[in-house]
């Protein structure tokens, strides 16, 4: 269950558009539970999208981004076929990924 | 120059509009971005793993549960609830149907279950939750179809008309307070007109949901429990014939309507 992510990617007049939803609780570490404890920061510090081996995005994120968050990207120089992988590292040292091919 | 303006804008106001009409439109923009993915597909997979995971005393899966169209029938199943059950003797709604399973099946304790099925804070979503995504996944574009033929179903319908009128708790609060009348919202949210069949169409057709602000998929049960813990009534017991009454009520108010579950909403 941890660390899936669903990738599309679709190229459209030279444009690719990655569109990724990943299952994260995205914990702010400031919330308290219904016994009043603090519920631990659980959040993805780090995403990178990758077009064949090329980093084409890094995003570095805090507390502020949603559960479950959904990520969008465009990107140049891709082509039908291409490889396009998405990766997530979170705060606890958990990773992610998800990969998809260019439509 | 202004009327070329308007006229496509009223366009594409009115298609957000007609679809999104719940929430106001905020959440339109979100919508667009996600297409046709939406948090819930997580769920939906969670919820097939539930089902086929053996569990309890019993340590076997729910597929031998029947949902009503037999045992281990689950495509199609989800869009002709509640209905009336012959071996219960009562009209149920999903979660009374597995809680029934759980129990009968797996040995499970009906107790343990109602305490806690649906999400806190804090929570990814539960194993209820889960369960009934992926079932009403399995519904997906089927008329929605509750039973009416049987006389428990029509007593079903009757009881849950009359929740839905009745005023009671601190705010002398019924349903019909707040959803009785056509265009009217609270807050951000447009409150349907639920005794009318176009109203109650859009809004039986898409529990369960996944709810953007609470991060988890919510069932239409849980729905009426809600709604009665912001009128300050009672909790309202998951799979309860008060429950069930509410939720056939609505149901048969959208009969017909194809599925579109689990939904996003706000």
């Amino acid at each position: 269950m941890a660390g899936r992510i669903r990738v599309r990617a679709q190229l459209s007049d030279g444009v690719t558009e990655v569109k990724a939803l990943m299952r994260h609780p995205m914990e702010t570490g400031l919330r308290k539970d219904a016994d009043g404890n603090a519920i631990p920061a659980n959040f993805i510090t780090e995403v990178t999208a990758t077009h064949n081996d090329r980093v084409v995005m890094q995003a570095f994120w805090g507390a502020s981004v949603s559960q479950n968050p959904f990520l969008a990207c465009r990107f140049t120089g891709g082509a039908v076929g291409d490889d396009v992988t998405v990766n997530w590292v979170d705060n606890l040292g958990e990773t992610g990924t998800g990969t998809t091919k260019i439509r | 120059m202004k009327r070329l303006w308007t006229v496509p804008a009223l366009a594409l106001c009115s298609i957000a509009l007609s679809a999104f009409a719940q929430d106001g439109g905020v959440f339109d923009q979100y919508r667009e971005m996600l297409g046709d993915d939406s948090p819930a597909i997580f769920v939906i997979d969670e919820g097939e793993e539930y089902w086929y995971a053996p569990a309890g005393p019993n340590d076997v899966s729910l597929e031998a549960c029947d949902l009503g169209l037999g045992a281990g029938v689950v495509e199609g199943a989800y869009a002709q609830m509640p209905r009336f059950f012959d071996d219960t003797g009562r009209v149920m709604d999903v979660e009374a149907r597995l809680l029934h399973c759980m129990v009968t099946l797996q040995g499970r304790d009906a107790a343990e279950v109602h305490a806690k099925p649906y999400s806190g804070r804090g929570d990814m979503g539960t194993e209820m939750e889960a369960l009934v995504a992926w079932i009403a996944d399995q519904s997906m574009g089927s008329p929605l179809t509750p039973g009416q033929t049987h006389s428990e179903e029509q007593a079903a319908f009757t009881l849950g008309e009359q929740i839905f009128y009745y005023r009671a708790g601190p705010h002398d609060f019924s349903c019909a307070t707040c959803h009785e009348q056509a265009g009217v919202r609270i807050r951000l949210q447009d409150l349907a007109e639920l005794p009318n069949p176009e109203a109650a169409r859009d809004i039986a057709t898409t529990w369960p949901a996944y709810r953007l602000s609470q991060g988890v998929v919510r069932t239409f049960g849980w729905r009426m429990r809600d709604c009665l813990r912001q009128q300050r009534l009672p909790e309202l017991i998951m799979g309860s014939e008060a429950s069930v009454a509410l939720q056939h009520y609505l149901s048969v108010k959208a009969s017909g309507a194809p599925m579109n579950a689990p939904g996003l909403k706000r």
